[in-house]
């Protein structure tokens, strides 16, 4: 177990590396100039861009870069004076973090209820029922979605705030945009996952043993249906990740998001950079922790 | 001594309701378990003997398979009239099974001692310690090597043998009436098949089980049983002690199967015989005998009228075959087996 994680560990830290080398340089390829300025005078434009270092090759720039990289130091915004990259992290991350998180959380739980009572009630109503949530929830995006949820229940029945972040009742809807996709795509593998195993051999065993259909289900069956599905995770971070832009900007949520929108269009270079390592670093983390849960579920994958 | 039934089934018919046709898998199959006794049933894959066991044990999905008539008596008590939960009662309890391939009868994410000890917690409300030396004390009946470490591995970080050795301690841990074993040494090498069928000898002298033994292997059959019933195609088509149908089989099937297995005094260049053809489609069975197709001693009659059960000297040595029928000997002068 100690040498797979440690194998993990390492594909991890050079998957980080290249996506920072990579992101450097492509950054570098984007026209323009962040200090381009017609409103400034040329002298101090130059001034500018020898105090970030600008004004030296992209191979030094790359270099410094790295190794600041190293101590953790992601060097100063360029538009968002005197604030640190990883302050703005320190402070916008959070939030996304929370809305992404209960979403997950949320989502997951959903989904996987939702493909065993399918699979139980095959055939019949509520799987039909279940199934046709699954396909919506698939075919709609979140900006469809979003704004007929934010209709019916913020404004129609008004049970719950249009937009806004804090309250656990703000917390529901975009967490509820945000992850009815994960919801489908778990409902559906894990449906077909669920069928899958009610034919295995052990599970005719289990019921030789005796055990009533609810033991069946939840200590022969469920753990073994759950393999399949835990290489999902991964990419349903990365998509609730990435989907929580919209969603943050949809639902006014002071998300990293914006930030990382901002970043591009204004070519704040260290932001950029920051921003992208950090989701980059946080996604492989994520695949780094759903690789060792695979492990610590079936057992077999981790002897080898 | 004759020992009271511990099983019995009458007449059972089981179909399976497919979209070609209802599967006619067990055709009005009798027999009978005494205490303390090894029975066998014997014939070829697809003729019904799965079937008809895990009708008896409740383990046919009673969504498409259905039981369309017959009784089971188990110590008196019709367990096809038993509704799932009261049948529950009794798997893995009083009738417990062994299947054919350890391989993919264990779960593969749960520890050996969990799967082991699942049944007993279940039907004996002991506590987990209880359970774990329960087990070890099985482990140990069936002299696995040591048994603590073997309750913390999984499935696959054993061998064959060994994971078959731990379906049985799974099914004895009830101690149980009844076990059924099917094909239980099909999935394994020759010397672990040898191994297995000792360990199964051993233990029904040890815990007073009696045993339904499934199989298509003749050789199987030799070590273990006292009494073979011989299947195909959803019917028995003989049945005797083993003595009597090994020496004197009366059905052209039971010849077919003893033909198939391989003899040391045999000549090397000769060929082992196999039966030739398949099985009848269960859909719609052959009118008649339904192995009249693949045998070389039909008549025409064979293939219009079914066989009556005709008797022989040893008490309850019965088959299902034309060839027997005095009128039949009369014309031959002898059964055409003993003419050869």
């Amino acid at each position: 177990m100690v040498r797979y994680i440690g194998q993990k560990v390492l594909i991890a830290l050079a998957t980080v590396f290249v996506l920072a080398t990579a992101t450097f340089f492509l950054m570098k390829l984007i026209p323009g100039d962040p200090f381009a300025n017609d409103k400034v005078s040329v002298a101090v434009q130059e001034k500018q861009r020898e105090y970030y270092g600008l004004d030296r090759p992209v191979a030094v720039q790359y270099v410094t870069y790295m190794k600041n990289l190293l101590h953790g130091d992601l060097g100063y915004s360029m538009k968002k004076t005197g604030r640190t990259v990883v302050d703005i992290i320190r402070e916008a991350f959070p939030v996304s973090a929370k809305l992404g998180l209960f979403s997950l959380l949320i989502s997951e739980a959903v989904g996987i209820l939702f493909g065993i009572l399918c699979a139980q009630f095959r055939g019949k109503w509520p799987d039909y029922l279940l199934m046709v949530v699954a396909i919506l929830g698939i075919a709609l995006p979140s900006m469809v979605l979003g704004p007929i949820v934010r209709y019916l229940l913020g404004v129609k029945l008004q049970i719950l705030p249009v937009s806004g972040w804090g309250s656990f009742k703000q917390m529901l809807m975009p967490a509820f945009v945000l992850g009815l996709g994960t919801i489908a795509g778990n409902t559906r593998s894990m449906r077909a996952s669920m069928l899958a195993t009610t034919t295995q051999d052990y599970v005719k065993t289990a019921q030789a043993k005796g055990l009533p259909p609810v033991k069946v289900v939840l200590r022969h069956q469920l753990r073994n249906s759950l393999v399949p599905i835990i290489p999902n995770l991964g990419g349903q971070i990365a998509g609730v990740l990435m989907g929580s832009f919209v969603v943050e900007s949809m639902f006014l949520i002071g998300g990293l998001g914006r930030y990382f929108v901002d970043s591009i269009t204004n070519l704040d270079y260290p932001l950029i950079m920051g921003l992208t390592i950090f989701y980059g670093a946080f996604l492989v983390t994520m695949n780094l922790l759903v690789d060792i849960l695979y492990g610590l579920i079936d057992p077999r994958i981790r002897m080898k | 001594m004759e020992n009271r039934k511990l099983l019995e089934v009458k007449d059972l018919v089981v179909h399976f309701d497919t979209f070609q046709g209802a599967v006619q898998a067990v055709r009005g199959v009798s027999w009978y378990l005494k205490e303390k006794e090894t029975v066998a049933i014997v014939g070829e894959s697809g003729c019904g003997k799965t079937v008809s066991i895990q009708t008896v044990i409740g383990l046919n999905p009673r969504k498409n398979g259905s039981v369309r008539g017959g009784e089971v008596l188990f110590e008196g008590k019709d367990l096809l009239a038993l509704t799932q939960k009261e049948m529950r009662e009794y798997q893995g309890n009083q009738l417990s099974i062994i299947f054919q391939d350890p391989f993919t009868f264990l779960n593969p994410t749960m520890t050996v001692g969990e799967q082991i000890m699942e049944p007993y917690l279940l039907h004996s409300r002991a506590s987990r310690q209880e359970a774990r030396a329960r087990a070890l004390e099985i482990l140990r009946l069936i002299s696995l090597p040591n048994p603590e470490e073997t309750m913390k591995r999984y499935p696959h970080q054993l061998s064959g043998g060994m994971r078959q050795r731990v379906m049985v301690a799974m099914a004895l841990i009830c101690d149980p009436k009844i076990l059924f074993a099917d094909e239980p040494t099909t999935a394994l090498d020759v010397t672990i098949q040898a191994q297995i069928m000792e360990l199964m000898n051993g233990l029904k002298e040890k815990l007073n089980t009696s045993i339904v033994l499934i199989t298509h292997d003749m050789g199987v059959v030799a070590n273990m049983a006292e009494r073979i019933y011989v299947m195909y195609a959803g019917k028995i088509v003989e049945h005797g002690d083993a003595e009597t149908v090994f020496h004197h089989p009366k059905h052209p099937y039971t010849w077919g199967l003893l033909g198939s297995v391989p003899r040391l005094d045999e000549r090397i260049q000769s060929e082992l015989y196999s039966i030739p053809g398949t099985p009848p489609d269960l859909i719609a069975p052959p009118k008649g005998c339904a192995f009249a197709a693949r045998c070389r001693y039909a008549k025409q009659i064979c293939r219009k009228c079914e066989p009556p059960r005709i008797g022989f000297e040893e008490p309850e040595h019965y088959a299902y075959c034309w060839l027997n029928h005095p009128e039949c000997i009369r014309r031959n002068g002898v059964t055409v087996r003993e003419e050869e």
